[in-house]
């Protein structure tokens, strides 16, 4: 298990203990944390479920691979610190990482 | 204000309905919410059922949309195996197949769309197989396999994805289509052609232009399909994948206008107060193209059952979306956004011998109405933005791939 802090847009936080394994996407997902909408379901194939990584957590994330990376530069909003969460994989050296959600994943 | 403490009963625990709930409490309903579907199973993903599940790189956990401590811990009434025989709206309550009634003041229609049938001799013979649930799944999964013969009838994506998966397996596969070529009615052309030139490398046999007479079968199973022409193609299991049709029934019943789905607009609501239907069962406003039509894809449901809860919590009708779809197929991923209906003509951009292409369809004022993607993540992106914005493009621009797809609009 791995504790994941997602803060939506608006400022409200959500601790999550995710098991190992699930992505930052599905993590989200199975406890309704509002502003991950996930549309495709993992696939790499619609960008909603854009997050910014905590600049703390950015080096044990790793980097985009080139589909993710050209998925999210047309992204709206997109920053140096921008990943798909569906592309992120729970591990527990990520316990304790915090997420920021767009505004809008639309 | 809106009150939001009613009784809201869901039917239909699929992708749309299961996300309505979960929308209505992110949205703060606190009323009672009771979802009810008739498979065993809590809400699951449907598209991996003819790729990474029957491949065999998915389990049911995987599948699973959420937990089953996710309904509880959301006070939201879950009942599976439970089948609605009918509306009453002068009790205002549904009735389930047992005579229990479930009272409601608001009702969310989720309930799908089932296979067409072909109504051809042996279309009930055992291993004549069609693929909506995971019950589906499972029984062609346990049909495929080394040396196993799969015959698929209909060319489109199901058939196509549950081919690919079918030769990972190693099984051989043919398919069997009436029309000239395959994705006929869901993709251009070009597309058609990439696909099948794709699949035939991938040693999938094509019979196009081709009826299909009859299933034959010995001891009540099926041994073969056969064709207009006479031939009869040997197989160990047939798949049927001709498209769906609205389940209207229930919506009948309470009054609801249907005109092949359920006519919704833009909130998600019948022309019956307090009735909302999203997904799969529905006919609903496109406003990019001033149509109605129906959608059936993920994206639709979730967009549905956003729009459903929105307007039921009191929240503004959430922006119209640009439908898309996707596809995977071997490593191909196939993205498409929007419709081609005021299409007058195409762009190619990239090079299908590649694998990596994308077909703009674009309409008299250089607006792009669609885009096919192959392999294509820029194309795609760039393309469904346009699609939404509606500003014309450059097409000398837009099919020189030495031109950021940034630099395309006019």
């Amino acid at each position: 298990m791995a504790k994941i802090i997602y803060i939506e847009h608006s400022g409200a936080s959500h601790e999550v203990d995710a098991k190992t394994g699930l992505s930052v996407m599905e993590a989200a997902v199975k406890n309704n944390i509002p502003g991950i909408d996930a549309d495709c379901g993992g696939a790499c194939a619609c960008a909603t479920c854009h997050v910014y990584v905590d600049s703390a957590w950015l080096d044990k994330t790793g980097k985009p691979a080139a589909m993710e990376e050209s998925m999210l530069d047309f992204a709206e909003g997109v920053e140096p610190n921008s990943r798909l969460a569906c592309q992120i994989k729970i591990t527990d050296e990520l316990d304790g990482m915090i997420v920021r959600l767009p505004e809008s994943q639309h | 204000m809106n009150d939001l403490s009613g009784r809201i009963v869901i039917v239909g625990a699929g992708h749309a309905g299961g996300s309505a709930a979960a929308f209505l409490r992110q949205f703060g309903w606190t009323g009672p919410i009771t979802l009810i579907g008739e498979e065993p199973i809590a809400p699951y993903q449907r598209p991996p059922l003819s790729k990474a599940w029957l491949k065999g790189e998915a389990d049911a956990d995987s599948l699973a949309l959420r937990p089953a401590s996710f309904y509880s811990d959301n006070n939201i009434g879950l009942r599976l195996s439970t089948v609605v025989s009918g509306v009453d709206m002068a009790a205002r309550a549904v009735t389930l197949d047992s005579g229990e009634k479930v009272g409601f003041d608001h009702l969310i229609l989720a309930v799908g769309a089932h296979a067409r049938k072909l109504s051809i001799p042996g279309a009930d013979l055992d291993g004549v197989l069609e693929l909506r649930t995971a019950a589906d799944a499972e029984k062609l999964k346990s049909a495929l396999g080394p040396g196993k013969r799969l015959a698929v009838i209909g060319g489109g994506y199901v058939g196509l994805e549950s081919a690919a998966s079918a030769r990972a397996l190693r099984a051989e596969a043919v398919v069997v289509e009436r029309e000239p070529r395959i994705l006929a009615r869901v993709a251009c052309e070009l597309l058609s052609t990439f696909f099948k030139d794709y699949h035939q490398a991938k040693g999938v046999a094509f019979e196009l232009n081709a009826g299909v007479e009859a299933f034959e079968g010995e001891a009540g199973r099926v041994t073969g399909v056969r064709l207009a022409d006479g031939r009869t193609l040997a197989c160990d299991a047939a798949l049927v994948g001709v498209g769906a049709i609205a389940n209207e029934a229930l919506a009948r019943q309470a009054g609801c206008a249907c005109d092949q789905g359920v006519v919704v607009d833009e909130n998600a609501l019948t022309d019956v107060a307090d009735i909302y239907a999203i997904g799969d069962c529905t006919r609903r406003p496109l406003p990019l193209y001033a149509l109605t039509g129906r959608l059936e894809s993920v994206p639709n449901a979730l967009e549905q059952a956003r729009q459903a809860a929105a307007h039921l919590c009191g929240k503004p009708t959430p922006v119209a979306e640009t439908p898309w779809f996707w596809s995977d197929q071997y490593d191909i991923k196939l993205q498409i956004a929007g419709m081609p209906f005021h299409a007058v003509r195409q762009v190619v951009r990239g090079d299908p011998a590649l694998a990596r292409f994308a077909v703009f369809h674009l309409d008299a004022e250089n607006r792009v109405q669609a885009v096919e993607a192959i392999n294509a993540a820029p194309e795609f992106m760039a393309g469904r933005q346009l699609v939404g914005n509606r500003k014309p493009v450059a097409p000398d621009k837009l099919s020189d791939i030495s031109v950021s797809m940034k630099e395309v609009a006019v």
